[in-house]
């Protein structure tokens, strides 16, 4: 953030506390009001001018960042995203470009409850003109965030799972070769890692996943090698909607495809990124010609709110033995 | 007959005499609500004749907002965001016939190519869009971009009463006040959200809740019909808006004298017809000398005519000669083809 300000003064951060000395609720903007006041802007709580604000500023030139607190808010901004700024480019015949950022925590695990803990990404998959992205614990945050910024032309829907804001990124995972689909800054997708493991020729089952379940998933990975004999692979995908097609036949191709599946997210999996990935990946076996049966699997949270006690939301959200359970249950 | 005090407002004030009667800024602003009526008028006629598909939102009632405000504009550098029913302000804003025609139709040649349609337009630093309330942080966020390029531009955004419900509004409200945005809310009541009138739908003071954010308001009342009080009071909001670099608000009372749409129009009929009687065209028209109206009619119907023979088929007929729009629109029912759009009309001039 702070190499984003410094280097362009038409990046403005928008959105509510983000100012000194409390830096956002999550800190990520801490230090940023002090050292470029002209281009930070702390707001009222009104997440739909929040964005509308900053939309109306990306047309005109500048290149917002905006912040929602927590990603449950996202709801009150979603006619700005869905009826204005995603539509501006396409509608008004590409003459305008809307390099809108908005990035926002999503995720649980904290104990905050049922308003505060969502995964509601899924909600803004598949609407045209608007790109959607989460962190996760396999890709530097800061590449993708600054390549949002600098090359985005429509906005983008930027997601920070909590859980991740303390972890460390993951550039090494012994007995898996770590493979990087698409380079930030030169294509149009945000990129994908690909840990591939070395233990066996052929893997049992290739897991896809994104955002805060990436690191339950490379735990579950070991853990299945260890303990249950599965060599599985592993897909994190940077990039949610639409969905990098590309990076999908380059996966389903490095080499043979196993005979399970498995898509593991936070959200409830009911018409999840999941079950658009599941389509994706029968789409492209029916165009690769792959013939063989597969079996897909879905992991995520109980289909209810996210309850506040830390008991009762860990029953709720998938944890590393569901993922384990899941994928030893398929053989 | 049942009046509400809400949308009739006016009905019961007489015309204010503005101080630019019979002077050039009369005629102008005549040619430009006439070219709007026109157009509008045009434009049922043709969903009437089957030759549009989708729908459109005419500001039939409302051409004295269009051509007050936008003549107030330094179309240079200001920016205009509106709404669904924006044909009046589009036309105002930059006269392009033709592209609108063509938009409308969902031809490529339109302004967007027929991708936006009537309630999408973009143009220059012209953008409208169809979703309520929503445009009105996108206007401040406009605003708030030209503050910081130092350009001098104000940013113009057009409410309804209908837009007073949504919560976009007090947001946008609060953020223009509170970071000085130079933007100028023009909040046109036209006494009717769709098929609810005002009094069902907007409580208490409509200048009061811009007030409330400590944004200086300019109502006017009955004077909204006539373009010249809208130029005037227009000129100096826009003006305090790029010199104090504050939000400004403008409050006009109106009357959409046509349906929502197209022919959606359940209206109680002997209100709206009292309404065609305070017509602001024909107040507007009655300022000019007979000749002067005559010729703007003959011109605008002229060039009218001429976009029209460009972008429809040779198989259909439009007059070709001035007419005075002082009733309501036709139906869009048109029978056998006897609309009046394929009636042939006689030569002599209309004139009241």
């Amino acid at each position: 953030m702070h190499l984003l300000l410094s280097e362009d003064e038409r990046v403005i951060v928008i959105g509510e506390d983000v100012a000194d000395p409390y830096g956002g609720a999550f800190k990520v903007t801490r230090g940023l009001s002090t050292l470029y006041p002209d281009q930070v802007i702390t707001t009222p709580i009104s997440e739909g001018a929040i964005t509308g604000i900053a939309a109306g500023m990306a047309v005109r030139g500048f290149k917002p960042v905006a912040e929602i607190m927590f990603g449950d808010f996202l709801t009150l901004a979603a006619d700005q995203l869905i009826n204005h700024a995603a539509k501006f480019n396409f509608m008004y015949n590409e003459t305008v470009s809307v390099p809108l950022v908005i990035r926002t925590p999503m995720g649980g695990r904290r104990g905050y409850g049922p308003t505060h803990s969502q995964s509601l990404e899924k909600h803004f998959l598949g609407v045209p003109g608007l790109t959607v992205v989460a962190v996760n614990s396999a890709t530097d945050a800061g590449e993708l965030l600054v390549t949002a910024v600098k090359h985005a032309r429509a906005p983008v829907l930027f997601i920070e799972n909590k859980h991740l804001y303390t972890l460390q990124t993951t550039t090494h995972l012994s007995g898996w070769n770590l493979e990087r689909l698409g380079l930030c800054g030169e294509t149009d997708t945000f990129p994908t890692i690909v840990l591939c493991q070395q233990f066996a020729p052929a893997s049992d089952a290739l897991i896809f996943t994104y955002g805060g379940m990436t690191p339950l998933c490379i735990e579950a990975l070991i853990r299945l090698h260890e303990t249950e004999g599965l060599n599985c692979d592993l897909a994190v995908f940077s990039q949610l909607s639409p969905v990098p097609t590309g990076h999908l036949r380059s996966i389903m191709t490095m080499k043979a495809l196993p005979s399970v599946c498995a898509y593991a997210e936070e959200a409830s999996v009911e018409s999840g990124w999941g079950a658009e990935m599941i389509a994706s990946v029968e789409m492209a076996r029916q165009q690769l010609g792959m013939m063989a049966p597969l079996m897909h699997v879905r992991i995520g949270a109980d289909h209810t709110p996210i309850p506040a006690s830390r008991g009762l939301e860990n029953a709720a959200l998938p944890q590393i033995e569901d993922i384990v359970m899941t994928l030893v249950n398929c053989f | 007959m049942l009046m509400t005090n809400s949308s009739m407002m006016y009905l019961r004030r007489p015309l204010c005499i503005s101080l630019c009667d019979r002077n050039s800024n009369a005629v102008a602003l005549y040619e430009m609500m006439y070219t709007i009526r026109a157009f509008e008028h045009s434009l049922l006629e043709m969903f009437g004749a089957g030759v549009l598909a989708g729908t459109t939102h005419t500001c039939l009632g409302q051409e004295a907002t269009a051509a007050g405000i936008l003549s107030a504009i330094d179309r240079k550098r200001d920016c205009v965001v509106t709404n669904h029913r924006n044909h009046g302000h589009f036309l105002a804003y930059c006269g392009e016939l033709e592209r609108l025609y063509l938009e409308v139709m969902g031809r490529p040649e339109g302004i967007c190519a027929g991708r936006g349609g009537s309630q999408h337009l973009h143009f220059h630093n012209y953008y409208s869009n169809g979703v309520q309330g929503g445009i009105v942080p996108f206007a401040v966020g406009i605003a708030l971009a030209e503050k910081n390029k130092r350009s001098g531009a104000v940013t113009i955004v057009f409410l309804g009463d209908g837009t007073l419900g949504e919560g976009a509004v007090y947001e946008a409200f609060n953020c223009a006040s509170l970071w000085g945005a130079p933007v100028l809310f023009v909040i046109e009541d036209n006494g009717y959200a769709q098929s609810t009138p005002r009094r069902l739908g907007v409580s208490g003071s409509i200048r009061a809740r811009a007030e409330a954010f400590d944004i200086p308001v300019d109502e006017l009342h009955a004077c909204s019909l006539d373009p010249c009080a809208v130029l005037q009071s227009a000129s100096g909001a826009i003006d305090r808006a790029r010199v104090n670099v504050k939000p400004q608000c403008i409050v006009l009372h109106n009357y959409r004298l046509g349906p929502h749409s197209k022919g959606d129009d359940q209206r109680d009929a002997s209100e709206v017809k009292r309404a065609w009687e305070h017509d602001p065209l024909a107040a507007a028209r009655a300022r000019l000398a007979l000749e002067d109206a005559w010729q703007i009619e003959q011109n605008v119907t002229i060039l009218i005519h001429e976009a029209q023979t460009r972008v429809l088929d040779d198989s259909i007929r439009f007059p070709r000669h001035g007419v005075t729009y002082d009733q309501p629109p036709c139906s869009t029912n048109s029978k056998n083809g006897e609309h009046p759009l394929f009636a042939q009309r006689g030569d002599a001039p209309a004139v009241k």
